[in-house]
């Protein structure tokens, strides 16, 4: 017997039994529904992740201290020294703090940064109008401010606010510069946001010194040697306190989430392999009802002729069909359920062409293995017990 | 008549007998069964029920396998073969007409006639072309789309016979072939396999009505296990 021959005898069975046969099947789509919408999801967001920490430049080094004792805080001048280490591209000590802007009668609550001229560079930012702080600013304690894109349409609409003068917590600030809108990342806007000179704004907050330096490297290679470098200089200056700071660099950053991802991923196929197996229970379940009833169609079509193996493939395709058939359904049901969710929530789904196919090939392995105690069964019966069956 | 095969007997069974353990008993139903039955014959092996002729029917189709006893199929010896070789052989030599007609039911008449050519590999195109033919046979040719169901009795038997001529066999086994029919249409199902003897098939039939035996040219009785050739048909007992 031809293969082709066993799939048409298959497709009419399934079809003579539509109901029992999808029923069937609704394991198998599930399951594989769920692998396909789960992962995409899974992989969508591991990769927004990996593209913000990307973004954030992978050769960057954060520090926070959270200090120890009195001093809890890092000067300002001894934060800049850290420009001074080998391999270091751009260091820029800032503090953030909340702040009211007014201009006029429009007022926004947004973070003001202090910093210095190296963190326009260091965070990607670029100018829509105006300049950046500069280094002028700091040693004269200029009051002046950068306005990110979201803040400057919510105070000054579509006008251009360079060269107007704003209030921050009620002192007047000069707008000096206006940043190109970037967009939000994981850790919130990158728009909404005032930076003023890390000076000027260590006067108006009343706070000396820096909680947090971000850190540049020239490059990946020499990241390792400046962060080494950073963390002794540290040590000397917090002394016998070395969980007074923290030092994190993005390449930790990008593994922790791959490895969240990864193990996310090992979850989603768990779940899948139970529910996949669930289906395939219902399958050969469904399969061993099917040859009991057919006994007597067995028994007539060895009586004319049928070999063993024939009824075997007979039902072995059988049940790969039903299980192949039902893991396209859920192919399309996965990208159904990750197209809505993308257009629900704001999330990317990404689907791997590996992930359809493997899940696909899974989906007939558990045919082939699922159905065969029930195709053996059917092959194994002898013609005239089968044909005495009524 | 096929004479020049007259020499090696189309069927011969020698001192055939098949045992049934039933509950620690042994239980005979053929004991010492021997026949043979040349091309071209219609033979007719008739019997009450419990006699073993249906046991004798098995394994004169190759369903079943002796005890003890040999078993020669156009010269060869079948008795002891592995079940894929009997599986062949069922489909090459042997055409059967079962009394409940056996037809798949979600097949059409066309699709049941083609099954045995299926199984032998057969292409396609040829298949149809032998299932039209062993239709148009029976008289059948008008019917091919229609399943089981939307057919006769005495036309879903006339299906399983073009089944059974579909493959050609040298021997049509008919178990009963009338035995679920009316008067009428048995009468008619008798004279297609009358026609198809005369056009030189060999035909066995099995049965245990007297009218039906009758219009066979050889009647074999058979009771306890046991044959008995030539006897007068008048004798068999009318408890049935």
């Amino acid at each position: 017997m031809h293969f082709a021959q066993g799939l048409k005898m298959a497709f009419k069975s399934i079809r003579s039994n539509k109901l029992r046969s999808i029923l069937t099947m609704l394991g198998v789509i599930i399951g594989v529904g769920s692998v396909i919408a789960l992962v995409g999801i899974g992989q969508g967001t591991s990769k927004q992740i990996e593209e913000q920490v990307q973004s954030l430049g992978t050769n960057l080094l954060t520090v926070n201290i959270l200090g120890r004792g009195v001093t809890s805080t890092l000067a300002y001048e001894e934060a800049v020294q850290f420009a001074g280490i080998e391999g270091v591209e751009y260091a820029a000590p800032y503090n953030s703090n909340n702040a009211t802007l007014k201009y006029g009668t429009a007022g926004a609550g947004v973070n003001v940064i202090g910093t210095n001229a190296d963190y326009f560079p260091l965070r990607g930012y670029e100018l829509a109008a105006g300049r950046f702080i500069t280094q002028i600013d700091l040693d004269f304690h200029q009051k002046v401010a950068v306005l990110g894109s979201a803040t400057a349409e919510e105070l000054f609409g579509s006008e251009n606010p360079v060269g107007e003068y704003v209030r921050i917590n009620g002192v007047r600030y000069k707008v000096v510069g206006l940043l190109a809108e970037k967009g939000s990342s994981a850790l919130g806007s990158n728009d909404e946001l005032a930076v003023i000179p890390l000076t000027t704004a260590e006067r108006m907050f009343r706070s000396k010194g820096v909680r947090s330096v971000y850190i540049q490297a020239e490059s990946m290679d020499a990241l390792d040697a400046v962060q080494a470098e950073v963390e002794a200089r540290l040590a000397k200056i917090f002394r016998n306190g070395d969980d007074a700071y923290r030092v994190f660099n993005q390449a930790d950053m990008l593994e922790t989430a791959a490895s969240v991802s990864g193990t996310l991923s090992l979850a989603l196929g768990g779940i899948a392999g139970i529910s996949l197996l669930v289906g395939g229970i219902g399958i050969m379940n469904i399969m061993l009802v099917s040859v009991t009833e057919r006994t007597r169609e067995i028994g007539i079509r060895k009586a004319i002729g049928a070999k063993k193996r024939d009824i075997l493939m007979q039902f072995l395709i059988e049940s790969v069909t039903i299980s192949a058939l039902g893991g396209l359904l859920g192919v399309g049901l996965g990208l159904a359920a990750g197209r809505a969710v993308s257009s629900l929530v704001k999330i990317d789904v990404v689907h791997s062409a590996d992930m359809i196919a493997l899940s696909m090939g899974f989906s007939i392995l558990i045919g082939v293995v699922f159905g065969m105690y029930p195709a053996n069964k059917a092959a194994n019966l002898k013609p005239i017990d089968a044909l005495r069956f009524e | 008549m096929m004479d020049g095969k007259t020499e090696r007997p189309l069927v011969r069974v020698e001192q055939v007998s098949k045992e049934y353990a039933m509950g620690g008993e042994v239980l005979k139903a053929l004991n010492g069964v021997s026949l043979t039955v040349g091309y071209g014959e219609f033979v007719a092996i008739i019997g009450p029920s419990g006699s073993g002729k249906s046991t004798l029917m098995n394994i004169l189709g190759c369903l079943d396998t002796p005890t003890s006893g040999k078993y020669w199929l156009e010269g060869e010896e079948v008795s002891r073969l592995p079940e894929n070789r009997l599986a062949e052989i069922r489909n090459r030599k042997i055409g059967f007409i079962f009394q409940n007609f056996n037809l798949l039911p979600k097949l059409t008449a066309l699709e049941n006639v083609e099954l045995p050519l299926i199984y032998r590999g057969m292409k396609g195109a040829e298949r149809r072309e032998r299932a039209m033919e062993a239709l148009r046979k029976v008289g059948l040719a008008d019917r091919t789309r229609h399943r089981p169901a939307e057919l006769s009795g005495g036309q879903q038997q006339r299906v399983a016979i073009a089944r059974a001529l579909a493959g050609s066999p040298p021997v049509l086994l008919g178990d009963e072939p009338t035995g679920a029919l009316d008067s009428k249409t048995s009468g008619e199902v008798m004279e297609l396999m009358l026609e198809l003897n005369r056009e030189g098939h060999t035909i066995i039939l099995i049965t245990h009505n007297m009218d039906v035996a009758d219009q066979a040219k050889r009647i074999v009785r058979i009771a306890d296990g046991v044959l008995d050739e030539g006897g007068g048909a008048a004798c068999i007992s009318p408890r049935d």
